[in-house]
């Protein structure tokens, strides 16, 4: 953009910005576009295309390394994107012999390295490849295979260029190294081999020196471990001969199908293909208004393994569906004429419940979008009797299966979903055959919140109005350039917006404030105009009961007819407002959606005002016990003995007790949940708080990879939470203190296993005894002195006898 | 009455050894075990692989997610230091040789070369007494043959002795098929002693669940007929110390491995089920027997009952088999 303007300003009339400003010329596609090519053919220019491996940190030790101790001169330039499952990361890496002032990004590179296959599929990442430049592939594919297997403009590229291929299979040289999936070190070592900015031997000295540096603390097995993928790399870097001809005939996939929307090809999909810089303003919301329903254009494939349903083994308990983060497997029920048509690999089976005679049932994975994460492999509670090992939905390869399954997963959307009506929203297996409308978000994979977030859009549907705070679910809630709230067959949705960090449960009451005064501008229309409209349909809007999805149904129907009568009167200006105003009379449900860091710190004063409000709102708190989105730092929900940022010797004091805070107002509908632990008591808190009519707070357990916890198991420590007494399960309904009962019910058992059972499964417990092994003992057994003396305060307070609160 | 005994080298004031358990976690029970008579205090074992395995948990979960999300570089402090390796362990090495006079014996699992040699060579500096070489290993490998497994405890043995002075024992399994012949390998290459046998815990089946998992059971004195016969047929045939472990729980079984040739008995069991106090009660025991019986010292006995010292050599031998058999149809 300003290298844009400075070219403008060179040419021989330039013309004046006040003018190009006041005729928005930009807004006429007449867009100043930047060419940055001052590259010294000195300087090693270095593109890295990296996902999730570590690699941004093998770049900056690579910067570390050239720029401390030789007298070359370096410079990098990180470019994330906001996702945190299967992210993208560019590095721009310069190094040469004399000082480097390029603030700006290579466009022309002499070394490009992609570290996933799956960017080959995404962009053409040799786009800007520097004629004579080196390629260095990390793929699975061997030597001899890889050049056929590459799409035709990758073949082009590198004749035209006359490039130089390298492929290495970095996973095998991690997996034979007993590195895990962490493929830095490896890669690293090739751009060093390859490259030539360093003689050979003298890179592989510094790389090790600046792997002693980086993992010496943490023991010697990991430094040689490292030390021995570097020596292995060498041996698996092979160069593959560039072909004089082109021999594929593989195209490029679209960035979005030709079925997506305008607005999606134009912006979403450019967005997506890391062209954003290049849109025209013109084409972008004026009023920030994004649409929804737009994660299911941007199939990722970023899972290596996804699920696959067994049908003989399977239960139909419906808990894969409902732990899973990203909405990736779906269940629907059907008449078994839906099957014509079917794909031969289709699977169902007949539905075993009473509800639904004669239809058939099928458990369909989006393998597109699936992160892989086999959380719901681990939670699925049937076992194949022959092999207990295979249970009724089982991890497989994704690349052979994609196409198939992409086949299946089309079939089962375009099978009808089940009518909400007819739909048991208390149990687990039939509400989660309700469509989701949160579905394919970027958060990690095995996600602790999204789950609370998904099983909400389910049971409420398109009446939910979300207020989010800033954190990690309005990162992955509403993060540019898709969203993964989406819209059901009607084409309604949830609407969803981010305000502020501190302002959220006050965003979420004006939400509140502005349905209600529209809610209460509309009876008041209505019953001004009740003679015009008819008094029958509008005696039946204003009684209306809407306390289940049947009332919904109904009342539906009559906004409909409502606008039908509204259309044909062609009226008065008080008619043609309400006619703007009569969707407001289907009852809508308002969410307060964040973080701990939002609720116990930064939003906590503002979320007690609304609290205290005693307006119809729930609050969903998905409380990770620490900043996530900002990388783990300390709130005060963070345990006592926990390690976090800001807490790296174990928090000394306690976690507030949001819980006790709420229930000591009277009139706040409070929970604590962990779905890990009970996931009819989530379900059934969560319908309680939003069928209250007055405030409702939500305490949900999100596990979170700060834990420094293994996701795929993650819900056993939600459970083990619970069974420690950690986190006891609780609802405070304060309609029962009417009634004359206890409003209290405590959903969990006294602790049964010892708090150490559950914190030293997680590396935020247990970093703490490999760094101060005293202070973790003390701090340990100060946190089970908390939970076995809060179990009993809460014990004592859930047997209070409250019959004379009914009388009153 | 003398109740002392040599063992690899250790002059003992009794045969009572408490063996590798978590009873030695606790500073203040290697204390209570040396009041109660324990000879010498075995401390729990040092595994290797689980000092690795803790290494590499650690540096995955605080790498996990890292350097992907430009908010969120990072998600755990990055702390100065870490105690990853034997530290921890071998200051209590120290701390044990502090607070006791008995000899303290440390016990060692490896998994590599280096871990072995390193691991021994610094339990040495940190005081121990003596070493024993707890070599946990279960051969599942279809092309493993015997003589390879033979080999990787002379390998460790070798690798070890040729870097300590002090004596080294080695902790053996039952399952050789020449076991005289391992024995005497292992005297060879200077096995200070051997601890017969290393009691596996056999994993259980749960038919509900459909797993298979850990299952702690405690041992019987039952448990103790098979170190010693083996003890009964090696006796006098090696130089090599003999510890029987597995199954000790009354004073008549200290005297039976004393008579089968052993020259202590390793205590574990009993001592979880009843307390480290247990130990005065077997001792108690002891000496109230070998009064009884007119015993002098417990070297009087050692052997008495061993293969080359009976009247029945062959009872140790097959034939025992065919005498249980047949006077067991007899019951019926």
């Amino acid at each position: 953009m300003v290298k844009g303007i400075f070219d403008e300003l060179a040419k021989p009339e330039p013309e004046p910005f006040h003018r190009r400003h006041q005729r928005r010329r930009d807004l006429h596609q007449h867009r100043l576009r930047p060419r940055l090519q001052h590259e010294s053919p000195k300087v090693v220019r270095a593109l890295f295309s990296l996902g999730a491996d570590g690699t941004v940190g093998a770049n900056k030790n690579s910067i570390k390394i050239i720029g401390e101790d030789t007298p070359s001169y370096a410079q990098g330039h990180f470019v994330y994107d906001s996702k945190k499952s299967g992210a993208t990361t560019v590095s721009h890496l310069r190094f040469g012999p004399t000082e480097i002032r390029q603030p700006y990004l290579i466009t022309s590179a002499n070394f490009i390295a992609v570290h996933q296959t799956i960017f080959l599929e995404r962009y053409d990442v040799l786009a800007q490849a520097a004629p004579g430049s080196v390629f260095l592939l990390n793929t699975y594919v061997s030597k001899d295979e890889v050049w056929d297997s590459l799409p035709r403009v990758y073949q082009e590229h590198m004749i035209r260029k006359q490039m130089k291929f390298y492929v290495i299979d970095a996973y095998d040289v991690a997996e034979k190294t007993n590195m895990g999936g962490r493929i830095n070190t490896i890669m690293q070592t090739c751009f060093f081999a390859i490259s030539g900015v360093l003689p050979e031997e003298e890179a592989i000295a510094a790389i090790k020196q600046a792997i002693k540096k980086t993992y010496g603390k943490r023991g010697e097995k990991v430094v040689q471990q490292n030390y021995e993928a570097v020596d292995q790399t060498l041996a698996h870097l092979h160069r593959v001969p560039v072909p004089a001809t082109v021999t594929s005939t593989l195209e490029l996939p679209a960035m979005v199908p030709a079925n997506a929307p305008e607005f999606v090809q134009q912006v979403t999909g450019e967005i997506m293909a890391g062209r954003g810089d290049d849109l025209p303003v013109s084409l972008l919301p004026i009023d920030g208004t994004y649409p929804t329903a737009t994660t299911q254009w941007e199939k990722r494939n970023i899972a290596l393994e996804v699920p696959i349903w067994d049908p003989d083994v399977c239960i139909q308990c419906g808990k894969c569906a409902l732990v899973c983060p990203h909405a990736t497997i779906r269940i629907k029920v059907y008449p078994e004429e839906e099957l014509a048509g079917a794909p031969d690999s289709f699977k169902s089976m007949p539905y075993k419940g009473k509800e639904y005679p004669g239809w058939m049932y099928t458990i369909q994975v989006a393998a597109e979008d699936c992160t892989g994460c086999a959380a719901c492999v681990h939670v699925c509670p049937a076992k194949n009797k022959r092999e207990p090992r295979f249970k009724a939905i089982n991890m497989e390869p994704q690349p052979p299966i994609r196409d198939r399954e992409r086949e299946n997963y089309d079939f089962f959307l375009s099978i009808p979903e089940v009518d909400r009506r007819n739909v048991n929203l208390r149990q687990v297996k039939t509400n989660q055959l309700l469509q989701p409308l949160f579905e394919y978000s970027g958060a990690c994979s095995g996600c602790g919140e999204t789950p609370y977030i998904k099983l909400i859009t389910q049971l409420f549907g398109d009446r939910t109005i979300v207020a989010n705070a800033t954190g990690c679910s309005s990162i992955y809630g509403g993060n540019l350039p898709t969203t993964p709230y989406t819209v059901n067959a009607d084409g309604r949705g949830p609407a969803w917006s981010n305000s502020l960090f501190e302002d959220n449960a006050e965003f979420g009451l004006g939400m509140r404030l502005t349905l209600d005064k529209r809610l209460e501008y509309a009876i008041e229309l209505l019953k001004h105009n009740a003679e015009v409209i008819g008094p029958e349909l509008v005696d039946a809007l204003l009684t209306a009961d809407q306390s289940d999805e049947a009332g919904i149904y109904d009342q539906r129907q009559r906004v409909a007819a409502l606008k039908q009568r509204l259309a044909s009167l062609n009226g008065a200006p008080g008619l043609k407002q309400l006619a703007s105003l009569a969707d407001i009379l289907v009852k809508k449900t308002v969410w307060i959606f964040g973080g701990d860091g939002w609720a116990y710190d930064i939003g906590y004063g503002g979320l007690d005002h609304v609290l205290a409000s005693g307006r119809n709102i729930n609050v969903l708190v998905m409380d990770t016990e620490v900043y996530s989105n900002t990388g783990g730092q300390m709130s005060k929900a963070t345990p006592r003995a926990a390690v976090a940022k800001f807490a790296a010797a174990g928090k000394p004091l306690p976690k507030k007790d949001m819980a006790m805070i709420a229930m000591s107002y009277g009139n706040i509908y409070v929970a604590r949940i962990a779905m890990g632990a009970s996931d009819a008591q989530t379900v059934r808190a969560i319908l309680e708080a939003e069928a209250y009519d007055g405030p409702s707070l939500i305490l949900a357990y999100s596990h979170c990879i700060a834990h420094g916890i293994n996701m795929t198991t993650a819900n056993d420590q939600q459970k083990k939470a619970v069974d420690s007494g950690y986190w006891p399960l609780l609802r405070y309904d304060p309609r029962l203190a009417d009634e004359g009962k206890n409003p209290l019910q405590l959903d969990s058992r006294a602790p049964k296993i010892p708090l150490r059972d559950y914190v030293y499964n997680e590396t935020r417990y247990t970093m703490l005894t490999k760094t101060k092994p005293q202070e973790a003992a003390r701090l340990l057994a100060l946190a089970q002195e908390d939970v076995t003396s809060r179990w009993h305060l809460y014990e004592q307070m859930a047997t209070l006898d409250y019959s004379d609160e009914g009388k009153k | 009455m003398d109740l002392t005994t040599t063992y690899m080298g250790l002059s003992l004031k009794n045969p009572i050894v408490p063996s590798a358990s978590p009873l030695s976690y606790k500073l203040d029970n290697i204390r209570r075990m040396e009041d109660a008579g324990a000879a010498a205090i075995t401390m729990y074992s040092l595994f290797e692989e689980q000092l690795d395995f803790e290494a590499a948990s650690l540096t995955h979960f605080l790498d996990y997610g890292t350097e992907s999300f430009a908010e969120a570089l990072s998600y755990f402090p990055e702390p100065y230091d870490f105690n990853l390796g034997p530290d921890e362990y071998l200051e209590h090495i120290r701390k044990a040789k502090e607070a006791v006079d008995v000899p303290v014996i440390a016990s060692l699992n490896g998994v590599s070369d280096g871990g072995w040699i390193d691991y021994a060579t610094r339990i040495e500096e940190a005081g121990a007494d003596g070493l024993e070489i707890n070599l946990y290993f279960i051969p599942t490998q279809l092309t493993l043959t015997g003589s390879e497994v033979e080999h990787v405890y002379l390998d460790v043995l070798n690798n070890v002795k040729g870097h300590v002075d002090i004596p080294v024992a080695m902790k053996l399994s039952p399952f050789f098929s020449a076991m005289p012949r391992m024995a005497a390998m292992l005297d060879d290459a200077g096995a200070d002693a051997l601890v017969l046998f290393n009691r596996f815990y056999q994993p259980d089946m749960d038919i509900e669940e459909l797993t298979v998992g850990p299952h702690l059971v405690l041992s019987t004195s039952d448990e103790m007929r098979l170190p010693l016969r083996w003890i009964a047929i090696l006796y006098g045939k090696i130089q090599a110390s003999m510890a029987l472990t597995t199954g000790i729980h009354t004073p008549e079984d200290v005297i039976k491995a004393m008579m089968a040739g052993a020259d202590i008995a390793n205590v574990c069991s009993v001592l979880l089920q009843h307390g480290v106090g247990r130990i005065g009660t077997l001792l108690n025991g002891i000496t109230t027997w070998m009064d009884e019986h007119e015993y002098e010292s417990i070297e009087e006995m050692k052997g008495s009952l061993s293969q080359r010292a009976v009247a029945e050599p062959a009872a140790f031998e097959r034939a025992n088999y065919m005498k249980t058999l047949q006077s067991y149809r007899g019951l019926n």
